[in-house]
């Protein structure tokens, strides 16, 4: 957590009060949950009244699909359509499944470039093809593993004549790309507070003033009746400092981080010309693609052993996701994006921070290539040992 | 030494990775994932690699300390252990997939892999023992507490593998101060239950289960000079030794019940006989390995004592052994047991012991009564 971010909720931590109450102690609450709500949504182009705070990221990205479906299904029962990128992060692909699957919704995949952008082309046919029949359109505002921003505006662009809501996972964009709610279009918007420096456990939905959601939680009736539940004042107040801190810096951070990357990805290729960094460039640093955000493939090398290597070296990178007993899949996204299984498994994702310096990267780029080289050993040795076994059975 | 900590979320890996801490090692806990499609939660003692036991390796390496990886082997053990133990039974043979996945996953594979990323050795909560001999060759010896050992079942081992095996709870008189010293340790897996069976066979039904996987074609049941006395479902149903189930209705002449003497799954015939037929004195086994270098009588072709024991948890006896050198170059174990053994089936590992050191294993490829002709069923 940012230190302006753990001050503020400390703080607040200590002190009574429940901001749904009328005494004293409830107003001092109520007027810290009500000045967390303005400057987060200040920092994200929005009005107060169009944030809805939740417990992160998953449920701002439930509420938004299953809000949105229910309403536009409840109000017209032609609309059973939702329209998914395959890329997007499971919050969101496992909700539309889970509506698929029970609320009867069809799914409308989304195809994207190699590159790992939505193919707008598709996305226009696919609106043209029917649009009556449309319950909603989502579209990640940036993929979380290959760093690509998507064109949110030509997306809402497409789909707003027709009248379609489109909702839109800002977790990874928000403070690292200049965001406007407003100005987006967008009908509902996901943001996660210890993406940015916040604490865990608390997210927001934007919601325009004019979308309509039906509820998932219900209860006290609060923000907006969409999402009932004791409001954490402190949580609040903990995000509102970091998105706050973070939107001031965004434009001098986003060049410093835009800069490292770069210096990252020149000292990958130098080091090991076979690796394929992948996603969409950034040349003018113009934000198509997340700064902090540098992701390559490493051909011949399962992506778990090399990310051992370096977390023994003392580098934490990331491949892909895990399942829940931690083993590593190989990625939907780098799939969608047309690569194969085994390209995918050498997946390694490099994310840059406000700690980053560029001793970091020269640490990363000098450790490299022996830690490359045992991964590739490695992952042969997954295949067929070369080490004298019994060679028992009649089989093999 | 940088030691690889193979963890199966169990007691005694739990332990054996305490140990090595203990001893100085660098160590890194690796839990296998060997089934692409986990159970969530343990039932009861039966199966493994459920995402409980994955969390239980997790939580012990969090007390120890240590990092914990997740390293994904299904494709290899799918290849090298379950399907090799479909086509051993599809060939007539009783395979154990417990070496198999010694011999082929935990002590090469992962050991592979793991020296490829830096470390000199593979730890594992086995109960047996590695004996460095005075030129610093390592031997296999049996565990201190006979009743756990499992020397049995690392007997596939070769002397490049047996290089790099770290088994801590070797000296530990029983598996209750195992229990007691996890429980010290404040390790929650102190009174887990322990493992049985087969894993991949989680509800323990191993007929069942191939059932579902063996073409089953009924057949003829023989006695034991080829006289048709009914008919069977299926030969891979059954097992040498296997009394019950039969199904044969009519007695035998002499009023004692049969007991299956061998499957011949190429011409699908159970042979059945009586229980005298099943006793075993002379076992050839093929595919000879070494648990280290070789003894000198081994290697000269010389007969010399020893005790073989055929199943993990069954008493070895007495025999005498001798390498046959074959014409096709290949060589086969041939062991003369001076006390009959009962219901062997090829397929089996015969491995050979002097005194507690394993000298080596050999699939049986026969076990021979020399009571009973099997060429009289034609």
């Amino acid at each position: 957590m940012s230190d302006a971010a753990l001050a503020a909720m400390t703080h607040e931590l200590a002190q009574t009060g429940n901001p749904s109450s009328l005494h004293g102690a409830g107003r001092r609450a109520h007027r810290v949950m009500e000045e967390s709500r303005e400057r987060l949504a200040a920092a994200a182009g929005a009005h107060p009244s169009e944030v809805i705070f939740t417990s992160g990221g998953t449920e701002s990205d439930n509420l938004a699909l299953k809000g949105l479906y229910w309403a536009r299904n409840g109000a017209d029962a032609r609309r059973t359509r939702i329209l998914v990128p395959v890329i997007e992060h499971h919050a969101v692909l496992d909700t539309a499944e889970w509506l698929a699957a029970h609320e009867g919704a069809t799914i409308t995949w989304l195809p994207v470039t190699s590159d790992g952008v939505i193919d707008l082309e598709v996305l226009a046919a696919e609106i043209a093809r029917d649009p009556a029949s449309i319950a909603l359109l989502t579209c990640m505002w940036a993929n979380n593993e290959v760093g690509s921003v998507q064109p949110i505006a030509e997306v809402v662009a497409l789909a707003g004549p027709a009248g379609i809501p489109v909702h839109s996972d800002a977790v990874q964009a928000f403070t690292a790309l200049p965001i406007s709610f407003a100005d987006s279009g967008l009908a509902t918007m996901a943001v996660s507070g210890h993406k940015i420096g916040g604490p865990v456990g608390i997210g927001a939905l934007f919601v325009r003033r004019d979308a309509v959601l039906t509820p998932i939680q219900h209860g006290g009736g609060h923000e907006r009746a969409l999402r009932s539940g004791t409001l954490n004042a402190a949580a609040a107040a903990g995000f509102a400092a970091a998105a706050t801190e973070a939107t001031a810096n965004l434009a001098a951070e986003t060049e410093r981080l835009a800069s490292l990357r770069d210096a990252l990805v020149a000292g990958v290729h130098e080091r090991i010309p076979e690796a394929v960094f992948n996603g969409t460039a950034d040349p003018a640093h113009a934000g198509t693609r997340l700064p902090g955000n540098a992701h390559f493939t490493f051909p011949g090398c399962e992506g778990d052993s090399l990310l051992f290597v370096l977390d023994m070296l003392g580098v934490h990178s990331s491949t892909g996701s895990a399942c829940t007993a931690g083993v590593p899949r190989p990625s939907h996204v780098l799939l969608a994006m047309g690569r194969d299984e085994e390209t995918a498994r050498g997946a390694q994702r490099f994310t840059l921070g406000h700690t980053s310096s560029a001793a970091d990267i020269g640490k990363l780029v000098a450790a490299l290539p022996e830690a490359y080289a045992r991964a590739q050993k490695a992952g042969m040795a997954a295949q067929v040992s070369s080490i004298q076994t019994a060679g028992t059975g009649f089989t093999r | 030494m940088k030691v690889l900590a193979a963890m199966s979320g169990g007691v005694d890996s739990a332990v054996a990775a305490a140990r090595a801490v203990d001893a100085g090692h660098e160590v890194v806990g690796v839990h296998l994932a060997l089934s692409r499609m986990p159970g969530t939660l343990r039932t009861g003692s039966r199966g493994c690699c459920t995402v409980e036991d994955s969390n239980d390796a997790w939580r012990a390496c969090d007390k120890l300390g240590i990092p914990y990886y997740v390293w994904d082997f299904s494709e290899r053990f799918k290849e090298d252990v379950v399907d090799d133990f479909i086509s051993e039974y599809e060939a007539g043979r009783t395979p154990n997939p417990c070496m198999r996945c010694n011999e082929r996953i935990k002590f090469a594979a992962l050991l592979e892999k793991a020296i490829a990323l830096g470390f000199d050795a593979v730890c594992t909560g086995h109960y047996a023992k590695v004996i460095r001999d005075s030129a610093g060759n390592p031997e296999l010896h049996r565990a201190a507490d006979w009743a756990k050992d499992q020397s049995y079942v690392l007997g596939v081992l070769t002397h490049e593998q047996l290089d790099h095996c770290i088994f801590p709870l070797a000296d530990t008189p029983s598996k209750a101060l195992v229990r007691a010293e996890a429980e010290a340790r404040g390790l929650s897996v102190a009174n887990k239950p322990d493992s049985h069976d087969i894993c991949f066979i989680p509800d323990g039904d191993t007929r069942g289960w191939l059932a579902e996987r063996i073409d089953m074609t009924p057949g003829a049941i023989v006695d034991q000079e080829g006289k048709p006395l009914g008919e069977h479902e299926g030969a891979h149903a059954f097992t040498v030794g296997q009394r019950k189930g039969l199904k044969l209705g009519t007695p035998a002449a002499d009023g004692k019940p049969r007991f299956v003497l061998e499957i011949r799954p190429k011409e699908n015939k159970v042979i059945v006989g009586p229980e005298a037929l099943l006793a075993v004195d002379e076992l050839r086994g093929i595919r000879i390995s070494w648990a280290g270098l070789p003894i000198a009588d081994a290697s000269a072709g010389t007969e010399f004592d020893c005790m073989v024991q055929v199943r993990a948890h069954g008493d070895p006896v007495d025999a005498r052994a001798r390498v046959e050198a074959q014409e096709d170059g290949s060589n086969v174990l041939v062991a003369t047991l001076i006390e009959p053994m009962r219901g062997v089936a090829p397929g089996q590992t015969m491995v050979i012991y002097q005194d507690t050191r394993v000298l080596g294993q050999a699939t049986i490829d026969s076990a021979r009564s020399t009571a009973w002709d099997p060429t009289l069923v034609s």
